[in-house]
């Protein structure tokens, strides 16, 4: 997921040759203040008009408790993007706030409750605290990210390469994903030029259970596809298990032996998502 | 639609368009000044945009200057939109 600033024409025109899985459009943080009415302006704009190819394009409103919220998704609810992001989501109540001023919007337009997505981000301790019942809110809530930045900052503590202060947090809102069956993404790595950190620090948010990262620079993307990918024995072994998990159903056995391991329903879950993420249909084999 | 005080928007990096604009006396009509790094080519198109906003938010009196740097024509239309919303005070949410 590629932040791209949203008062930058020349980034926000190009954000669909890099290859991102999906684009964030920022109208927070990444906007200065006395730029919000243009960057809001520019970015209905593109949306409009911009082909960014496959790209899921989510935008990052501001918060509804700034002057800035409710005219941000006026602008951009009508325009149905795949998803918005909101920032700093920290109970229930907010997000019960926030999708009756989406629907009426949507109400207003005559358009569907169920086609454009929720991306809430937990970025403050109590939005760690509550991250559960925030995930499990609503049918329109599909991801959950951390970001790092503002919790460190709310946490009141240094933001380290290691990520140590904020690992419980990470694991936490990964948990509370996994168990609500949604994506969560992870924050952003802010040193562009250290690609051996952003490679730990994705190894490590891959091997905790995100399924995703965010970045800020179009350069940091491949690393994190390259972590991402299954590899090619990865990808022949999935499939091998999958085409015996369809011969062996077909015969009734749940469970069975391959090269003398056992397979059962997790290692065919895991070997199903290895094969989605090659992108290889499952009924081809 | 009235000009009531002076505005801007846009910038003057790559891809973009710095839009001025500053309110004249009453029936002085439209003072426009463009200068673009794609002036031979795209001159006329970038007249023609602004004098179609101007239009669509019926201003007759005006003074606007446009440096672009080869900015989209959905960009010049943010830019225009933005400086002229300021200019009329009819942009709420934000901080000058």
């Amino acid at each position: 997921m590629l932040y791209i600033p949203g008062n930058n024409p020349a980034m926000l025109q190009q954000g669909g040759i890099y290859g991102a899985d999906s684009l964030l459009l920022d109208l927070e943080d990444a906007v200065a203040l006395n730029q919000k009415d243009a960057a809001r302006i520019l970015v209905r704009n593109m949306i409009k008009s911009i082909d960014y190819y496959n790209a899921e394009i989510c935008v990052r409103v501001n918060h509804i408790d700034t002057p800035f919220g409710l005219e941000d998704l006026e602008e951009i609810v009508p325009l149905q993007p795949d998803a918005i992001r909101f920032p700093k989501t920290e109970s229930v109540e907010e997000l019960t706030n926030l999708i009756k001023i989406i629907e009426s919007i949507e109400d207003k337009h005559g358009l569907p409750h169920n086609k454009m997505t929720l991306h809430l981000m937990i970025e403050t301790a109590l939005g760690v605290q509550n991250v559960f019942d925030i995930a499990k809110f609503s049918k329109r809530v599909d991801a959950i990210t951390i970001g790092g930045q503002d919790l460190t900052a709310d946490m009141n503590i240094k933001s380290t390469k290691d990520g140590s202060g904020i690992d419980f947090a990470r694991k936490m809102i990964v948990m509370a994903a996994k168990a609500n069956k949604i994506d969560v993404i992870d924050t952003v790595f802010v040193d562009v030029n250290d690609e051996e950190g952003l490679r730990l620090e994705t190894e490590y948010a891959k091997q905790i259970g995100f399924t995703g990262k965010a970045v800020i620079n179009p350069r940091q993307i491949d690393i994190i596809h390259e972590i991402y990918m299954p590899t090619d024995p990865e990808i022949r072994k999935a499939y091998r298990i999958i085409k015996e998990f369809k011969k062996n159903k077909k015969l009734g056995i749940g469970v069975f032996a391959i090269d003398g391991k056992m397979i059962d329903a997790p290692i065919v879950t895991r070997a199903t998502h290895v094969l989605e993420l090659a992108q290889i249909d499952l009924d081809t084999i | 639609m009235e000009i009531l005080k002076k505005s801007q928007s846009g910038s003057f990096e790559s891809s973009d368009i710095i839009i001025l604009i500053e309110p004249v006396e009453p029936n002085s009509g439209r003072n426009i000044d463009i200068d673009s790094s794609v002036m031979l080519e795209y001159g006329d198109t970038i007249k023609a945009l602004i004098t179609s906003k101007l239009d669509s938010y019926n201003i007759s009196d005006i003074h606007l200057i446009a440096k672009d740097k080869g900015a989209l024509e959905l960009t010049i239309n943010a830019r225009l939109e933005t400086a002229i919303k300021r200019a009329c005070n009819i942009q709420k949410a934000t901080m000058h």
